[in-house]
């Protein structure tokens, strides 16, 4: 059986899993899809070629869609976000050198305590930090740069943000042209085992629910293919669902090694899925609590609050009126498609598409399509709650 | 013609890095540099501050370029970009749709002087486009600060709006300064005075 054709591009990062999932246990083709992984190399590549036609939907950062339809960086398109691909799974590190200096000073690395290592990193050198990311319009550096500026000793000199494909992290760590890095996994893994860097926080440590990957498309390819995105969307859930399930992760890891869209050692992705990581080379792994959500907790659901909340970043970086930045962003993240794609699986579904960010400290029983649906915790590390409406 | 334009090829392999710069050569752009496999791109683009940049379009360390080019204070500078299998639909679309980055069929030796004119004159005509938008951005602030200056003379002396603005034009003049100028220091000492 042949299905519809759809170009999908991805990165190949541990957190693509749900849509080689997808196609490799056949969620895919039970929709009706003929699921076409199509590897990038590199962000830039990605987002140009979907805005020229060459794919059809694409594995995101989730800010890239609120950047390009904000016009900034590449050729300007429409690409809205269909549904969060994953929350978290990024972890923080430092080179050897200055983890040294902030051991030296009394601190102690419980790799779940941002305040304190804000203050540790400061103190630790009056040098301005190299910062690695993998791409000026990624989580991985809203999420630095929220944490850093919190800290008193922070101003807007003492921090140098760079690019860094995540797969040259690990040797700009080690011949010292970074002292920090944000990167996913794998990346973060291999930079402990192959440059000595230090782990300091998983990205959740900032905000427990950081929406990470999108699933993207184009707005005028979405209306012209309306069914064929729905069916998209319900695999791709189906796929992260399953792979949440924990009597999953041996076989997904197995999957992930074997499938030829990786090409990463099993080593290199398990530490992702089983949430047990290293931070430094020669420790035993951690159990960190899970480094990446697919599916737990309405992580799918493309909150149009989140939106806004990376909107408001932008907006900083690069001097746009907050408020029409907010506006764009929250049209682009389609949580309408997505209800629309998901009721006919009889998933339950929040009853609002906006949220206050950061309210719920602990498990929250809120309004949902079935009667109550469990959320949270959403908190940001310093206890901060973002309205939109406020 | 002869080129002093300064060009860094970004490529890994030393061979295809060598063809690249031979047909360079060839051509007359005679000021060339390469990067291998660089953790420390930005630096070398910072330290060398070339006008242009090859790239090829498979290759990871575009998203570097990508954040340099976004930096405010960055020179602007055109990027090309070449592949190695030719695609010539999405050569196309790249053109039309405005990037100032263009692909190279395979890296035909013949084709590298004219795909990077190109990309030159279509990056020089973009950043024209640019400098007559901030020019007209500036007109735009001349004219908000004349008006503040000739609101406060009118307040301050009882004149009507041709008045302040004669004597704005008035003091320019004997001063052998712009309008605007007068202006902004008008307002400035105002503020101050506030």
């Amino acid at each position: 059986m042949t299905g519809v054709l759809v170009q999908c591009g991805y990165l190949p990062l541990v957190d693509s899993a749900p849509l080689i999932i997808a196609k490799e246990l056949g969620f895919a083709s039970d929709e009706g899809l003929d699921l076409s992984l199509v590897r990038q190399p590199s962000w830039s590549a990605l987002r140009d070629m979907l805005a020229l036609g060459h794919l059809d939907v694409a594995h995101m950062l989730s800010p890239m869609p609120v950047a390009m339809s904000l016009g900034l960086g590449g050729m300007p398109a429409k690409v809205d976000a269909l549904m969060v691909m994953s929350l978290n799974g990024t972890v923080i590190g430092v080179s050897r050198g200055l983890c040294d200096s902030m051991h030296a000073a009394g601190w102690v690395n419980t790799f779940d305590n941002p305040g304190r290592t804000a203050t540790a990193l400061f103190a630790a050198t009056s040098r301005r930090l190299r910062i690695g990311v993998p791409f000026p319009f990624s989580m991985h550096r809203m999420l630095l740069e929220y944490w850093l500026s919190r800290d008193p000793a922070f101003s807007a000199d003492r921090i140098e943000i760079i690019t860094v494909p995540p797969p040259r992290m690990a040797e700009a760590v080690a011949n010292g042209a970074l002292d920090l890095f944000c990167v996913g996994e794998p990346w973060g893994t291999v930079a402990v085992q192959n440059s000595g860097a230090v782990l300091l926080l998983p990205s959740q440590a900032i905000w427990q629910v950081a929406p990470e990957k999108v699933l993207g498309a184009r707005r005028d390819w979405i209306e012209d293919n309306h069914d064929t995105s729905a069916k998209v969307t319900r695999a791709v859930y189906k796929a992260a669902k399953w792979l949440d399930q924990p009597v999953n992760t041996p076989l997904a890891t197995e999957i992930l090694t074997r499938s030829q869209h990786l090409n990463l050692p099993d080593h290199a992705i398990d530490p992702a899925l089983s949430g047990h990581i290293a931070i430094q080379d020669g420790d035993a792994p951690k159990r960190s609590g899970p480094l990446v959500t697919f599916n737990d907790k309405s992580a799918n659901f493309p909150w149009r609050s989140q939106a806004a909340w990376i909107a408001t970043r932008l907006a900083q970086w690069h001097d746009l009126e907050p408020e029409a930045a907010r506006d764009s962003a929250r049209s682009c993240f389609r949580s309408d498609l997505y209800r629309a794609a998901l009721s006919p699986l009889g998933v339950d579904l929040p009853g609002a598409s906006e949220k206050i960010e950061g309210a719920m400290a602990h498990e929250t029983a809120v309004a949902s399509s079935r009667g109550q649906m469990i959320l949270g915790p959403d908190r940001f590390f310093d206890g901060a709650e973002f309205d939109i409406d406020a | 013609m002869p080129n002093d334009l300064k060009i860094i090829v970004v490529e890994p392999n030393p061979d295809r890095a060598r063809d690249i710069i031979d047909a360079l050569k060839d051509d007359g752009w005679n000021n060339v540099k390469m990067i291998g496999a660089a953790s420390q791109l930005d630096r070398v683009i910072k330290s060398e501050n070339p006008d242009i940049i090859l790239i090829d379009l498979a290759n990871p360390d575009r998203d570097t370029l990508e954040h340099l080019s976004l930096v405010s204070d960055a020179k602007a500078r055109p990027v090309a970009m070449f592949v190695d299998h030719s695609d010539e639909a999405m050569t196309q679309a790249a053109i039309a749709a405005g990037l100032s980055a263009y692909v190279v069929n395979g890296l035909q030796k013949d084709r590298i002087k004219s795909v990077l004119e190109t990309a030159i004159a279509r990056f020089r005509m973009l950043s024209k486009m640019q400098s007559e938008l901030d020019a007209a951005k500036q007109a735009l602030l001349d004219r908000k600060t004349t008006d503040r200056a000739k609101g406060i003379l009118m307040q301050a002396r009882g004149i009507s709006e041709e008045e302040a603005y004669g004597l704005l034009r008035k003091t320019a003049m004997d001063q052998g300064r712009k309008v605007v100028e007068v202006a902004t220091a008008l307002v400035t000492a105002a503020d101050l005075l506030q």
